[in-house]
């Protein structure tokens, strides 16, 4: 018996961001006992850097609001793709949820009458995100772990769960060892809670910090469980793109909602050249009428820097290979231009972005109060993911579920910025609240020590190796590059075929990887065995992408650039087939029922 | 390309270190934490080394850099001199666990021994609370914290006195602070600052204030005017009459 030691609780919560926090919160209310457990320290997960805010249909900005305005929002930004109950439920339940954060102690900036202020976002009808200036996820992420600490949760940090176990078909518990000393842990649960977040590290540039591996997807995946919108991958517009260290790293939508514009090397704001015929009512007409919308104006309608994500990444990419890009192969964003419009812009940008003016003043020794930005679009966040019950969040593995990034459904071919944060409190509840009651209800699973012994053993096979194998990093890196340039914002089905080849090509070097030394805070160890679960993803992300022939959201094909009817119905779905190759169909998307379909269409015009 | 030496704290089995050399090629516009990662992947796989955001949000790469507390992550090679060995070593005031990693949860067992937050009953049948911007712009301050604990690494109460049993230590009264001065709270952890928490050990020496990286001015703003409430309460006569009349509570709006 390979050695290890185990614990027991009713529900564990695999991930410590906004949505396995609040789902410890909600299994705790429970009455059952809960474990979580996290790669990194406590408060440090991805949901940290979340800078925007929170989406939630609160209306104490523009009282014209409503659950309907935020459904019909979320619905057209993911092409309708999205499960139509989660939208339902997100658009109803967000602005309780964002309340009660409120008495757990969390500070959002103010209105003039001392409500939740709430902000313009790309994509969303109304001032609609709560937010603390440009740290928003810190302040979630902070409330939640202060709320949590005071709830008798255990918490297991730095500690990476590397299988899931089953019983009979059921959730039982999951395999980890502690990233300080490399020992193996096993954890029995009645209910297991994936809240892993995303996978952004399958990508070169990316946003996401190293914990960003898929390992809920892939986790999921090996199990048994189905993915779903796996080709849908948003790559923000704006990531910084010099110096060569920090590419990548967010500038956040803010900077836009609060006036900033994007301009091309000649000046020109491109993003009035392309405006897509279903947003045309509601973008701006001109530069003025602009502005006006970004300062409160509701008579306004939005710049086009404000139209959806995939949208104005392609816009800047476009730009950027028609040689119009700025110096570093970004584009212009400029917000110091404001001066023209408020006295004392410096304070005033500064108040509103401090962190984006923190960040740029440091790592790129720019002024953002005087000068533009360069950006250019990164790989952000994942709309696929595992395929959940829309009210309870359990995937199709009983007893196992999954919230927050790593669950899809919600945004279905493209997100809106914001409504991630917000997703989080809401399905992370919900999956926190069914996993307590399907725990209440089961006994205890049984632990199966054959698989227990093999997770164990086939971890340790890189320092077997010794020093004859493969470097994990150097085939991280050559994974990243494929995906960079074969599976990225611009795709072909040739491109992508190649990459399926190179995947394949880099399991078999994953296979081999090898490292030395001790077993304590071992990077390159933790390395080689994340390469499985991005490998699985970054397949999952190919395949799905063939099979998609269209252009929809966040995936656009080059090969066939148009939305085609077919396709308008279904979601591409990946599942591990009995001989462990992956198996990929398309799973019809339940029909939106009547009163929802008026919903829509009443806010079209 | 140009090469610069680092100097890289490196545990042993036995938990004892050494600084260990390494040559490098630098490029424009590198951080800290880019060049450990560097040589990490090119000649030490199995460096120990915490970080996630690599933008100064997350509090998880803190180091001492040439001898000063700060974010590797945040420290650009432009601020450092590398015509000497740049030296990378761990947060002293903490045990280490290997190489640049030490064991931080002494911070997460003090967190639960302060009174939790406890707000009034809410102000709008929604739920929900009115507070003036003016009011909470102080509390935001506070909530910038990242927990990066540096404050903690140099505050001499905690790295040459070894009080970690007796006092929170400055990232702690920022939190204090953080919950007395919001304006919905109603719990009480004046007598505990003084008593449990020991404000009174904190000679206001600033040398927190000055490394923290989110620049909250955590000696003036934090724990001077808890020491003032500590002062108030429990040495001034006036005031400790008054509030025998009007009762412990803080007066609640
Ligand atoms: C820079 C940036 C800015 C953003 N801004 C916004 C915004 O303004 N508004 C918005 O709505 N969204 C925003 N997003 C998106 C949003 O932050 C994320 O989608 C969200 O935080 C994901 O939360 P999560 O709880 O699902 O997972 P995460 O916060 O990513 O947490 C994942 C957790 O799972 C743990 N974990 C992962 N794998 C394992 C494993 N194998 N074993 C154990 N534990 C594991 C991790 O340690 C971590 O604790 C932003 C994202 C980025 C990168
Ligand atoms: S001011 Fe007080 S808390 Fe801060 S470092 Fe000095 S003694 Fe420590
Ligand atoms: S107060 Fe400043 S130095 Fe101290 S932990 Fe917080 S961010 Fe770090
Ligand atoms: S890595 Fe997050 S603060 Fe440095």
């Amino acid at each position: 018996m390979a050695d290890h030691t185990t614990f027991s609780y009713d529900v564990l919560i695999v991930g410590a961001g906004g949505a396995g926090l609040r789902a410890a919160i909600e299994a705790a209310r429970g009455g059952v006992s809960v474990g979580l457990i996290c790669k990194s320290l406590l408060g440090k997960a991805h949901t940290v850097m979340a800078e925007g805010g929170m989406a939630a249909a609160m209306a104490n900005n523009d009282d014209r609001d409503n659950w309907r305005v935020h459904f019909a929002d979320t619905m057209r930004g993911g092409q309708y793709l999205n499960n139509w109950r989660m939208a339902e439920i997100h658009a109803k339940e967000a602005p309780d949820r964002v309340r009660e954060l409120e008495g757990w102690g969390a500070v959002f900036d103010r209105t003039p009458d001392g409500r939740i202020n709430q902000r313009n976002f790309g994509g969303h009808r109304y001032p609609r995100l709560a937010h603390v200036g440009d740290r928003t996820g810190l302040e979630l992420i902070r409330t939640l772990q202060d709320h949590t600490v005071y709830l008798g949760v255990q918490v297991h940090m730095e500690h990476t769960v590397i299988d899931l176990l089953l019983d009979g078909g059921r959730a039982a518990g999951v395999v980890a060892y502690d990233r300080e000393r490399g020992r193996f842990k096993v954890f029995s649960a009645k209910a297991v809670v994936l809240a892993t977040g995303g996978l952004g590290r399958a990508y070169k540039v990316t946003s996401n910090s190293w914990e960003g591996t898929g390992d809920g997807h892939a986790l999921a995946y090996r199990v048994g469980a189905e993915l779903i919108d796996m080709e849908f991958i948003q790559f923000h517009p704006t990531g910084m793109v010099w110096p060569p260290s920090v590419k990548g790293i967010l500038v956040t939508e803010g900077v836009r909602g609060e006036g900033g514009v994007l301009k091309n090397s000649q000046g020109r704001r491109f993003m009035f050249d392309d405006i897509p015929d279903n947003y045309k009512p509601q973008t701006a007409s001109d530069p003025e009428e602009g502005w006006r919308y970004t300062q409160g104006d509701k008579s306004a309608r939005r710049p086009p820097e404000l139209l959806t994500r995939d949208h104005v990444a392609r816009c800047i990419n476009r730009e950027v290979k028609a040689g119009r890009g700025s110096p570093h192969g970004g584009v212009f964003l400029d917000i110091a231009w404001i001066k023209e419009k408020i006295k004392d812009s410096e304070a005033h940008i500064k108040r509103k972005l401090p962190s984006m003016y923190h960040q740029f003043k440091e790592l790129a020794d720019l002024d953002i109060t005087k000068e533009p930005m360069e950006v250019g679009p990164t790989t952000h966040y994942v709309m696929g993911g595992i395929r959940v019950d829309a009210d309870s969040q359990e995937s199709t593995i009983p007893g196992l579920f999954a919230a927050g990034e790593c669950a899809a459904g919600i945004n279905g071919a493209n997100r809106l910025g914001g409504n991630s944060l917000s997703d989080l409190i809401v399905f992370g509840k919900r999956a926190g609240e069914y996993a307590a009651e399907f725990a209440r209800g089961r006994g205890a699973t049984r632990l199966d020590q054959g698989a227990v012994d093999r997770a164990i053993l086939s971890s340790l096979e890189p320092f077997e190796r010794g020093d004859v194998g493969e470097n994990p990093y150097k085939i991280q890196a050559d994974l990243q590059d494929t995906m960079q340039s074969l599976v990225g914002i611009v795709r072909t089905e040739s491109e992508m075929q190649e990459a399926l080849v190179r995947i394949e090509a880099l399991k078999a070097r994953a296979a081999n990887t090898c490292v030395s030394g001790h077993r304590e805070y071992h990077s390159g160890w933790h390395t080689a065995l994340d390469l499985r679960n991005l490998l699985a993803v970054s397949e999952a992300i190919a395949r799905s992408a063939i099979e998609r022939r269209e252009s929809r959201g966040g995936h656009f094909r080059e090969d066939c650039p148009d939305k085609i009817a077919e396709f308008s119905t279904v979601n591409m779905m990946v599942k591990r087939s009995a001989d462990g190759t992956m198996e990929l169909s398309r799973v019809p998307l339940p029909p939106i029922p009547d009163y929802l379909k008026a919903v829509i269409e009443e806010q079209k015009s | 390309m140009a090469t610069a030496t680092f100097k890289l704290w490196r545990t042993r089995t036995d938990g004892d270190g050494a600084f260990q050399p390494y040559q490098t090629e630098i490029s424009d516009g590198m951080v800290v934490l880019d060049v450990v990662h560097k040589i990490q992947a090119e000649q030490a796989p199995d460096l120990a080394v915490r970080w996630n955001c690599k933008a100064g949000k997350c509090g998880s790469c803190s180091a001492e850099i040439n001898g000063k507390p700060r974010l590797m992550c945040m420290t650009r090679l432009s601020q450092v001199n590398l015509n000497e060995p740049v030296t990378v070593e761990p947060m002293r005031a903490f045990p280490s666990i290997k190489d640049l990693v030490t064991d931080v949860s002494w911070n997460m067992r003090v967190k639960q021994t302060i009174q939790k937050f406890a707000p009034r009953p809410a102000d709008a049948p929604d739920g929900t609370w009115r507070m003036a911007q003016k009011d909470v712009d102080r509390v935001q301050e506070f909530r910038k914290c990242i927990e990066c604990f540096l404050c903690q690494d140099v505050c001499h109460v905690l790295r040459d006195h070894n009080k970690h049993d007796e006092f929170i230590g400055p990232r702690f009264f920022v939190y204090a602070a953080n919950l007395e001065m919001n304006p919905i709270d109603t719990a009480d952890r004046v007598p505990d600052l003084k008593d449990k928490h020991n404000i009174g050990y904190c000679n206001i020496t600033k040398c927190c204030t000055k490394v923290c990286p989110e620049h909250i001015h955590i000696t003036d703003n934090a724990i001077i005017p808890l020491k003032e409430r500590v002062v108030d309460r429990f040495y001034d006569p006036v005031s400790k009459l008054l509030r025998t009349v009007t009762g412990p509570r803080r007066q609640v709006p």
